[in-house]
């Protein structure tokens, strides 16, 4: 039962990945990235630089997988560095807009850091059971952190 | 030199008369900088360093223009110089893509680019500014011959998928009735005393004039079909010779329908002080820069080398490299001093013993997603069906821009043009394609604007710089809060080694950002060379 939800997971996942590289939907604009779920936030974003096989890639310096890497057995890391950023992979943390460039940062909400880190944590070849909300992600802000009583 | 001054700059105008008479023009300049009259500059001319200790080595990671600037400069100065490079050729960032070549981003894809002799794509930099005198100096040691890069085209376009049922304007129509009708409307109020207590009476009447003219107003101050309006917004049927020559007037859109439309976001572009004219390209390519310093430099620069670490200690510094296109057989570099230019984006994942401070800022700045799509047309219908020659059509589709070759006017046959430059969440999506499909979604959008396109398209290569090997993203993007907190840790030299590159400039993204702050870095490091040695 379980290999047959696997394969399921897997021919779902593989038609979707067909989809997102030949369809002709229209582009996400800003506005309307906040309606993209999990899976749609891995191949309209991540995948650029983590690939569409999540294998990452390699050449003077490195993106790190997301498939196969242990790093993911936390989600809170995963949060961290989706929401704040590490090295030259930008911060995807709600905020207000930032002067001095000219272009727009792009955001995603608590809600959807926590299902795009759910969703690459059960596809690739992941299977963690645990989940992470968007309750603990919101929870994960500096502002929230630092209001402690 | 107005009131309270004018002694003063009477007697300095005399003493720089004096001065010019008897020593000549160069000589009234260098008064003239002292004396803080001559515009100030950041580039003071190429450092002139001198008494460098015999056999004193520096290692330089990076060809890119801050690398090989500096390369050039320190061996000029009598430095023992090596430059390390990742990829298989000079340049960096300053790259041309021509027909013939091939490009591997990460991920494996493969582009081989099929555009016609003599036409490419600048997939980094494309424009030089008239005040970007470092590298504009550089261009004329190297002798690399410049053509001037059209931005602001009047006969370009302006689009919106949302306004004007998706038909794009001509910049020219939109400029005018914008202005035209804010004149009128500031005419008017002008007229009903509404200014009365911010203007004087003189300068309502001179503001007046002033609207006519900048808004081309008619005599009662409106703005109007005719002649003086027509002449700015261009006409229906255009003046010419013999029996069908009248003229026809054009008629202005409505305010509400400009206003509306918000192309008018896109008419300052041209004014901001990086694009106003004049600017310059390379003839044949920015890379003929990065081509030229790289000749310059033959036998100085080892390519195709992936740097691994970088360890200084009380000697000098070690560089550990391998051969970029097949890891395993590391080597190692040695050198008195190291300038890396290698991008955070990378220098962030590289083992390398600094300070705290440094290292925190090394890996405090993200960089930037961009992507450009060349499009090779099989004829410059642009120039054949719509009078466009060079500069750039703006539109709110994801592609953002499309420009028009600055090279070549009036010629037969095919042509290639920027089909797109996306940042942001577009660069995102894009970056998140293939290749190909990157082209294909630009072709489909180009289209929606030039209709030709789908007929005309011949070929396309997309390079997204999230994808490039050689930086990993696009350029370092400092934000003000990230400026304050590691900006001067960056660009310390930390014991033997200094950073120099885009990264460590106020000029992100600018290849003078990448000039001056080599410039500066290897000032710095010859006076603590002169000085004695590492801190």
């Amino acid at each position: 039962m379980k290999r047959a939800v696997l394969i399921v997971t897997l021919l779902l996942a593989s038609t979707s990945f067909a989809l997102a590289q030949t369809s002709d939907n229209t582009l996400y604009t800003d506005e309307s990235l906040t309606h993209a779920n999990g899976e749609a936030i891995f191949h309209a974003i991540c995948q650029g630089c983590h690939m569409p096989d999540a294998k990452g890639a390699t050449g003077a310096g490195t993106y790190p997988a997301l498939a196969n890497n242990p790093k993911l057995a936390s989600p809170q890391y995963m949060a961290a560095v989706i929401l704040f950023g590490r090295h030259d992979m930008p911060s995807f943390v709600e905020r207000p807009a930032a002067h001095g460039n000219f272009f727009k940062d792009t955001m995603l909400t608590d809600e959807q850091v926590a299902e795009v880190i759910n969703y690459v944590r059960t596809h690739f070849g992941n299977h963690y059971a645990n989940g992470i909300t968007a309750a603990d992600v919101a929870a994960m802000h500096p502002q929230t952190a630092t209001t402690k009583p | 030199m107005q009131g309270d001054n004018s002694q003063l700059s009477m007697t300095r105008r005399d003493l720089l008369r004096l001065i010019g008479l008897s020593a000549g023009g160069a000589a009234m300049y260098a008064v003239m900088n002292r004396l803080g009259l001559a515009a100030e500059s950041p580039y003071q001319g190429a450092p002139v360093l001198q008494g460098a200790p015999r056999g004193t080595s520096v290692l330089i990671l990076g060809a890119g223009l801050a690398g090989m600037v500096a390369a050039y400069e320190l061996r000029q100065a009598g430095y023992n110089v090596q430059v390390l490079e990742y990829n298989a050729r000079p340049g960096g960032r300053n790259w041309t893509l021509r027909g013939g070549d091939t490009y591997t981003e990460l991920g494996g894809f493969t582009q081989h680019c099929q555009f016609e002799r003599g036409l490419y794509i600048n997939p980094g930099p494309w424009r030089i500014p008239y005040h970007h005198r470092g590298l504009l100096d550089y261009c004329k040691k190297l002798d690399i011959p410049l053509e001037p890069f059209v931005q602001v085209n009047y006969n370009a376009y302006l689009h919106s998928a949302k306004a004007f049922d998706g038909k794009p304007q001509r910049y020219r129509t939109i400029n005018a009735d914008y202005r035209g009708h804010i004149a009128e409307l500031l005419a008017k109020v002008t007229q009903q005393g509404k200014l009365e207590a911010q203007v004087t009476k003189e300068d309502q009447a001179l503001l007046l004039d002033s609207l006519r003219q900048w808004g081309a107003l008619n005599e009662n101050y409106a703005y109007t079909a005719g002649p003086h309006v027509s002449n700015r917004r261009g006409y229906d049927r255009e003046p010419g010779g013999g029996l069908s020559a009248k003229p026809l007037d054009s008629r202005p859109l409505q305010l509400h329908d400009v206003l509306g439309s918000r192309l008018w976001s896109s008419l300052t572009d041209g004014e901001n002080y990086e694009f106003q004219t004049t600017l310059f390209q390379p003839v044949g390519g920015m890379g003929r820069i990065g081509e030229a310093f790289g000749k310059q430099l033959d036998g100085v620069i080892r390519y195709n080398t992936k740097v691994t670490a970088i360890h200084q200690d009380e000697h000098g510094v070690t560089v550990s490299y391998d051969d970029a296109r097949r890891a395993g057989h590391t080597q190692t570099a040695h050198a008195d001093w190291c300038i890396c230019t290698i991008p955070l984006s990378i220098l962030s994942q590289i083992p390398m013993n600094v300070s705290a401070p440094m290292a925190t800022a090394i890996g405090a700045v993200p960089y930037a997603a961009s992507v450009k799509v060349g499009l090779q047309f099989k004829r410059r219908f642009w120039e054949e069906d719509e009078d466009i020659y060079g500069g750039i059509t703006l539109t709110d589709l994801p592609i953002n821009t499309i420009s028009y070759p600055s090279s070549d006017f009036n010629r037969k046959g095919k042509g290639v043009l920027l089909g797109a430059y996306l940042y942001g969440l577009d660069a995102y999506q894009f970056t998140a394609m293939s290749p190909e499909e990157r082209v294909r979604r630009t072709v489909a959008y180009g289209s929606q604007i030039h209709p030709q396109y789908p007929q005309e398209f011949d070929n396309g290569v997309a390079v997204a710089w999230h994808r490039s090997p050689f930086t990993l993203g696009c350029f370092a993007t400092w934000t003000d809060e990230l400026r304050a907190k590691h900006y001067d840790n960056l660009c310390q030299i930390d014991g033997r080694i200094a950073l120099a590159g885009e990264h460590a400039s106020y000029l992100p993204a600018w290849q003078e950002g990448a000039v001056t702050s080599a410039l500066d870095v290897i000032t710095r490091l010859h006076q603590r060379v002169m000085a004695g040695g590492a801190a």
